[in-house]
């Protein structure tokens, strides 16, 4: 499993990549293998909001559902609609194509409270062990 | 035949591993003086025999429209049912058959439930139906709760002419979601004007819901509303109470609704009182994942065989737990499958034929009622099988004077408009024959007369 250094972690293993203002949310590589294969995703519209650790939207598997949680609280510029058609790019590309948000950050410092790839693996880790 | 399979033995042991002496120990808590001493005051049992003449006796005090001239509507409609909806209704594997979780042991009841979504769609002019409701007011309220979760906003329009307890049972429904219930008033026409719509719309309205024929019998004109309401994000739900009419009307989803509800007892199912009914629920393709209830898909099996699963059932309750769209989490499963008998043995033309028969018989009396001395048709718009005729007395006087002679001219809307209550919701089906409607004139024009 791989776990990107740039990014940050949420513990409902959601991930989020900053650009600037704007960031990049999906789930983790563990996530999706959990879910197994992913074969509907629920979106926000694009000109909706997003609130910190709040639901945004609904991964479905051929074996669970899960709430999606936003990592940051901001305005929704766009959803990945490659997604309707292709869910299972969250599976094949969880970092890259399988991307589900991109968010306008309003508040930079709630990213403070997330995870780095590191915690997030020793958290996984003792997750496990526990 | 006994229903209580413990012997005094059995009863006995378990007293004893419970570390007591008697039954009566147990009831300690309740005071003395709250406990009934000595038998209980009930008649002795009596034969089966005895039970029937009891329960045909009781029965016989009930009116019937078997044995009375009915023109009862309101969203519980007299047809025809032919034989053999009950004949093959009450086959065992239809009748015991239970929620078919496991398809392959239930591919027949699973293949009906199938052919009555297509059905359905087909009637409704819509992509996907569900495996059916509880009945009309219960899909009313789903589809308002489902507009709600699409659109993310929390008041409702509704139209005063959809049924008075669908709106009620809407209430009931949301009242602890926080949302607002508007109502919309008809016009002379008896129709909901469009114009009416848009000046009560705000950017907090989820849908619009609209019945056709509305409670007045009147066919409502929905040109226009779709494009308002699709405008500004708004849903657009229609109800259909009376389903015989879309044998003759412009389907729902040719008038552009987003979700379709109504109440499929008209299709082979008899008037029982007080159920069980049908709940129809049909939508567009796109909004599936947000429908409630069961939905039965074709699939195919490990060597390519047609065959049917439930699917989507990551939307209900058993997967789902409190995210579930409903907390249904059944069907009428016997009450759709009646339904989808009597529209396969009608079939196209057939259906065709019992709207234009009804439409007949209902005009015909429509005209002939009209002529009653004092009496009106109240509303100015198109009807199908029902209608409004206002009375120079009170309708539940008149309807009390009638019975008398075996005939119920129909309901007093008073009992859900005050304002109404010199008004008969009157209904005639092809089961209304015109003897029956020359009786109810004849008879109307002397009560009124009289008085």
């Amino acid at each position: 499993m791989e776990f990107p250094a740039g990014l940050r972690y949420t513990k409902e293993h959601e991930w989020i990549r900053v650009e600037g203002n704007q960031a990049y949310v999906g789930i983790t590589d563990y996530a999706q293998q959990e879910l197994g294969d992913v074969v509907y995703v629920e979106l926000p519209e694009a000109e909706g909001a997003v609130r910190y650790m709040e639901p945004f939207g609904v991964v479905e598997s051929v074996k669970a559902v899960s709430d999606l949680f936003s990592p940051v609280t901001g305005a929704v510029k766009q959803v990945n609609e490659e997604l309707f058609n292709r869910p299972e790019l969250v599976n094949s590309d969880p970092y890259g194509q399988g991307w589900m948000l991109l968010v306008e950050i309003s508040d930079p410092s709630q990213l403070d409270a997330l995870m780095t790839a590191e915690q997030y693996e020793a958290y996984l880790r003792q997750a496990k062990e526990g | 035949m006994r229903y209580i399979p413990n012997t005094d033995a059995d009863r006995q042991a378990m007293v004893e591993v419970m570390g007591l002496t008697a039954i009566e120990e147990l009831f300690d808590g309740i005071p003395e003086a709250l406990r009934c001493a000595g038998p209980l005051k009930i008649p002795k049992a009596l034969s089966e025999q005895e039970v029937l003449r009891h329960m045909r006796t009781l029965a016989g005090r009930n009116a019937n429209v078997e044995d009375y001239a009915a023109f009862l509507g309101a969203g519980a409609y007299h047809h025809f049912i032919p034989s053999i909806v009950p004949v093959l209704t009450s086959r065992g594997e239809f009748m015991t058959a239970y929620t078919p979780y496991q398809p392959e042991m239930a591919q027949g009841t699973l293949q009906a439930v199938y052919e009555y979504q297509t059905l359905i769609c087909q009637l409704t002019d819509m992509e996907v139906a569900n495996a059916s409701l509880y009945d009309g007011s219960t899909g009313v309220a789903e589809a308002v709760l489902m507009a709600r979760r699409l659109t993310q906003r929390g008041d409702v329009l509704i139209s005063e002419a959809v049924h008075p307890e669908y709106r009620a049972v809407l209430r009931t429904y949301v009242q602890n979601f926080g949302m607002q219930v508007y109502e919309v008033p008809v016009d002379e026409t008896g129709q909901t004007p469009l114009s009416q719509v848009k000046r009560e719309l705000s950017p907090r309205t989820a849908c619009v819901v609209i019945q056709s024929p509305n409670f007045f019998g009147v066919i409502e004109d929905l040109t226009g509303f779709a494009e308002v309401l699709h405008h500004d994000k708004v849903l657009l739900v229609q109800v259909v109470a009376e389903p015989v009419s879309l044998g003759l009307l412009k389907p729902p989803g040719a008038w552009g609704a987003d979700i379709v509800v109504g109440e499929g007892q008209a299709f082979g199912n008899a008037l029982t009182y007080g159920g069980p009914y049908l709940g129809f629920f049909a939508t567009r393709d796109q909004y599936v994942r947000q429908m409630p209830g069961r939905l039965v898909g074709e699939t195919a099996d490990a060597e390519g065989r047609r065959g049917y699963v439930l699917t989507l059932s990551t939307r209900e309750q058993h997967i789902r737990r409190e995210k579930a769209t409903s907390n249904i989490c059944t069907n009428e499963g016997l009450c759709a499958l009646a339904a989808t008998i009597h529209l396969c043995t009608l079939g196209k033309v057939g259906l065709r034929r019992l709207a234009e028969l009804n439409l007949q018989r209902a005009t015909y009396a429509r005209q002939q009622l009209a002529a009653s001395p004092g009496c009106r048709v109240l509303f100015t718009g198109p009807t199908f099988n029902e209608f409004v005729l206002e009375t120079p007395e009170l309708a539940s006087g008149i309807i009390r004077q009638l019975s008398t002679q075996r005939l119920i001219p129909g309901i007093d809307l008073g009992r859900f408009y005050p304002e109404r209550s010199h008004q008969l919701l009157m209904c005639v089906t092809e089961m209304n024959s015109r003897d029956e409607i020359d009786r109810l004139c004849s008879a109307l024009s002397a009560a009124v007369r009289a008085s």
